[in-house]
């Protein structure tokens, strides 16, 4: 059962320490993630998703951001004590990362080539030459389906599913170990968020990458994902395989809620059954557990006290619900 | 454009072809080509000076020949001490282009730089050099620059570097705000997740982005320099007669104004035509700089 920890994150805490108030972003969230498999981060908006994505690149922004507890382990060595420059041997070359809005995300001044060669240029180990440098280029345009005859173009000459593209092919320039992809699909349209995750699958089987996608979307994350952490308020509230979290007879109530927002094409419903309320303020979180001011099963003890952690396998969920109870085989 | 033309088009993207790319839209504007030609003029103009008229011609004073209205001799006539106005002018190029370009130049990459800087890491840095300049705006950048001439002693050399000293805040201000407002921008921080470092950021992602404002008030900055030039030689504090240079041209006929009135409107309209070339041709680079505005 014990798999090869490639990436490690161990009760990470992040807060945005503002002259207002002190926000909550992440709190204290444990996951690892072994070679070539897919982490899917699903949550609402706010649950603390890209902040987690962040800190492990350490891009946080300076001023606000403080990982207070916790460690990141990236083969096996510590990312938080490395130094700016040290980092930035990392990014790019063994992590790199997929934006969520492609429209901004690439440089309008800079030819789309030019921006991939960027990282190829930047962690250029091997002393390749300017036009094996070209040649990659190319190589990695046509990877993600753009012809290399429009490496010279701008980025305002693409489409938003071929600028996402761009996005992806300079994320996977460098071959990185690890790739986060901060919601790649959702400013896209659904014709071409079923082109890119398709794209995003054969190459994630060729290059043997491992991935963590954020998204709030559960189809993509039964699409594509080997792992879910279901995020809630900066926690992860129900960890598991992907059959755990679709298929096994419990869940979090908040992952229920999830599934309950989705449309299901065999019910007969005119509504949907979203989940009531609004996520909590992340500068002013309840007590106990954090979504019991919304759920639907909340008991006394859930606004008192922390839920334990129910496990069965690698199926973990955080409610009172199944505190004590015996695992079900 | 087929796919053919465009895959050998863009097979390489030399330097050379980009430049010829801009050049390309650039000649597409009819007001900057004007700007462009304008400016070539003054500038072969400024550059065979001495081919066109010896300098001694410049300085030569004929008594008798004072007030000259345009002749076929003296072509913009002559001033008060009887020198060719034609001389003086053509002469004159140099020095108003040396300053105007120099100066604003010197200031774009000192106060480029610094406000760039501040722009991009803020904090304690960004806020003392930002009250320096606030210093350095409250007075009056003719008073400024007056302070700093009289300082080192009057010369040509001491005059660019006070012209200067007095553009730089301005410059800052400029750089830095636009520099906030790019290195906000998701581009800059994918950058950072390609594991750029930050001074590679500041020049590839962050100034190019920042650059349509900063050539527009470049190039504004060279016309006003030519200006701010003449009033400073005008009190003895620029450039030493007898050397020519226009604005002095100016300040010199204002005396004369009613008796000669040629001798303001030669200098007067050719400082004008260089700042108008220089504006034409900032605003056509500008546009022809900016990949967004590409066919």
């Amino acid at each position: 059962m014990e798999k090869e920890k490639f990436l490690e994150v161990r009760n990470l805490k992040v807060v945005y320490q503002t002259d207002a108030a002190t926000v909550h972003a992440v709190n204290h969230i444990s996951f690892s993630l072994a070679r070539g498999e897919t982490l899917g981060l699903v949550g609402e908006t706010g649950a603390g998703k890209t902040t987690t994505a962040l800190s492990i690149l350490r891009l946080l922004p300076e001023r606000t951001a403080r990982i207070q507890e916790g460690e990141i382990l990236f083969e096996g060595n510590s990312l938080l004590p490395l130094s700016e420059a040290e980092m930035r041997k990392i990014r790019g070359e063994k992590i790199s990362m997929i934006f969520q809005d492609p429209m901004t995300a690439l440089n309008p001044v800079i030819p789309v080539g030019r921006q991939i060669a960027e990282s190829l240029i930047l962690h250029n180990e091997q002393g390749l030459s300017r036009d094996a440098i070209e040649e990659l280029v190319e190589k990695s345009l046509e990877m993600v389906g753009i012809p290399a005859s429009r490496k010279g173009e701008y980025p305002h000459q693409f489409s938003g599913g071929m600028k996402q593209r761009v996005v992806i092919a300079i994320a996977l320039a460098c071959n990185p170990d690890l790739l986060i992809a901060d919601e790649p699909t959702t400013a896209l349209d659904v014709t071409i968020q079923a082109q890119v995750l398709r794209m995003m699958k054969d190459l994630r089987e060729r290059l043997g990458t491992a991935m963590i996608m954020i998204t709030h979307d559960l189809g993509i994350v039964a699409q594509i994902c080997d792992y879910v952490g279901v995020m809630y308020a900066g926690e992860i509230v129900e960890y598991g395989r992907m059959e755990d979290i679709f298929d096994a007879p419990r869940h979090h109530p908040y992952t229920l809620g999830l599934f309950g927002s989705i449309p299901d094409l065999e019910s007969d419903a005119r509504r949907l059954t979203p989940i009531e309320g609004l996520t909590p303020d992340p500068s002013n979180l309840p007590s106990g557990c954090k979504f019991s001011p919304r759920c639907p099963q909340c008991r006394d003890v859930c606004r008192q006290k922390a839920p334990d952690i129910w496990q069965n396998g690698q199926h973990r969920i955080a409610c009172h619900l199944y505190s004590g109870k015996e695992a079900q085989t | 454009m087929g796919q053919e033309t465009n895959t050998r088009e863009y097979k390489k993207y030399k330097k050379e072809s980009q430049v010829r790319e801009i050049w390309r839209r650039f000649r597409k504007s009819r007001v900057a080509m004007i700007g462009l030609i304008l400016l070539a003029c003054i500038i072969l103009v400024a550059i065979f000076a001495d081919v066109i008229t010896p300098y001694e011609r410049a300085i030569e004073q004929h008594g008798a020949d004072r007030f000259t209205p345009p002749c076929g001799q003296y072509l913009f006539g002559t001033d008060h001490l009887g020198r060719d106005m034609f001389a003086r002018i053509v002469h004159g190029s140099r020095y108003s282009l040396l300053i105007g370009i120099s100066t604003s130049l010197l200031s774009l990459v000192i106060g480029g730089l610094i406000g760039a800087f501040c722009g991009y890491y803020g904090g304690a840095f960004d806020n003392l050099v930002m009250r320096l300049m606030d210093v350095l705006m409250s007075v009056p950048p003719v008073l400024l620059s007056l302070a700093v001439v009289a300082a080192l002693g009057a010369d040509l050399k001491n005059l660019l570097v006070a012209m200067t000293i007095s553009c730089v805040p301005g410059t800052v201000r400029l750089v830095r705000s636009v520099v906030i407002s790019v290195a906000d921008q998701d581009y800059i921080e994918a950058a950072h997740s390609y594991g750029g470092g930050d001074w590679r950021i500041i020049l590839k992602y962050v100034l190019p982005n920042a650059m349509g404002p900063i050539i527009v008030s470049t190039t504004m900055n060279i016309s006003a320099m030519i200006l701010s030039a003449a009033g400073l030689s005008f009190i003895g504090m620029g450039v030493q007669p007898p050397a020519p240079e226009w604005g002095s041209l100016l300040n010199e006929s204002r005396a004369h104004m009613f008796e000669a009135p040629y001798l303001l409107y030669v200098p007067g309209i050719c400082i004008l035509l260089t700042a108008l070339g220089f504006n034409l041709v900032g605003d056509g680079l500008r546009d022809a700089l900016d990949p967004k505005l590409k066919d």
